[in-house]
């Protein structure tokens, strides 16, 4: 498991910050205040939560007004989806490259 | 979980003849236009290296050549971590089609890593993850 897989299994271990973040994938950006209203806990558990979950890359903070608003991170889940897929995204990137050598070369 | 060999599988039709695409897999100018920097030869036992741009060299050996058909080397990357330790071995098989040529690239494996204690239990995670991946996607098209 890479360091960065790592952090994630450990940050998403815990059902709260699971849940928060479960959420903010299904349901889009979401305020502290509107999180806590059906998260069960405290809105200073919440804010801690979501501070463990961003310094995971899991989610992002974006200060509006008083507010602050967070959103899930798409792409942040990529270090945990194998190798396999990993590699394919690789090299189909190289074939890309490939393709336009080929036309260079035909000129 | 902790043997665990893999198989890379990428299939593309190039509308280029099979000898263009052959000299663009064998010759080392053409190859580190697509590739890597590397000095490679288009013989058996040659040991050559890829140079990533990421400042990575991959230990690479001939293994097998069928002119403008097939092409397979070594491709290994050792690294303390076993995260990043990788040994496997990569194989280009060309097929001429009515249209060009079909490019098939197949990397097997051996990746020592995997030294999480529970395999059964991190099988079920990555479930969960990828479905959630899936979630983040559809957000994001949203």
């Amino acid at each position: 498991m890479t360091p960065t897989s790592d952090l994630i299994f450990r940050t998403l271990g815990d059902p709260t910050r699971r849940a928060l973040f479960e959420r903010l994938c299904r349901d889009g950006e979401q305020t502290v205040g509107a999180l806590t209203a059906r998260a069960g806990v405290s809105q200073p558990a919440v804010s801690k939560h979501l501070g463990v979950l961003k310094a995971a890359g899991l989610v992002l903070g974006r200060h509006e007004g008083r507010e602050t608003h967070y959103s899930a991170q798409p792409g942040s889940l990529a270090p945990l989806t194998g190798w396999t897929r990993e590699m394919e995204s690789v090299w189909e990137a190289r074939f890309d490259d490939l393709e336009d050598l080929l036309k260079r070369m035909d000129q | 979980m902790s043997d665990d060999l893999r198989t890379v599988t990428i299939e593309r039709e190039f509308a280029h003849p099979a000898e263009r695409l052959w000299r663009a897999l064998t010759q080392p100018r053409l190859i580190a236009e697509w590739l890597m920097k590397n000095d490679f030869a288009p013989v058996v036992g040659h040991r050559f290296n890829l140079t990533g741009d990421w400042g990575g060299v991959l230990d690479c050996e001939v293994l097998s050549i069928d002119p403008g058909r097939a092409l397979s080397y070594r491709w290994d990357y050792v690294h303390d971590d076993p995260a990043f330790d990788l040994r496997s071995v990569v194989s280009f098989a060309l097929t001429p089609t009515p249209g060009g040529t079909l490019l098939r690239m197949e990397q097997m494996g051996f990746r020592p890593e995997q030294k999480q204690a529970s395999g059964g239990a991190t099988y079920g995670w990555r479930q969960n993850f990828d479905k959630l991946e899936q979630l983040l996607e559809r957000g994001d098209k949203a």
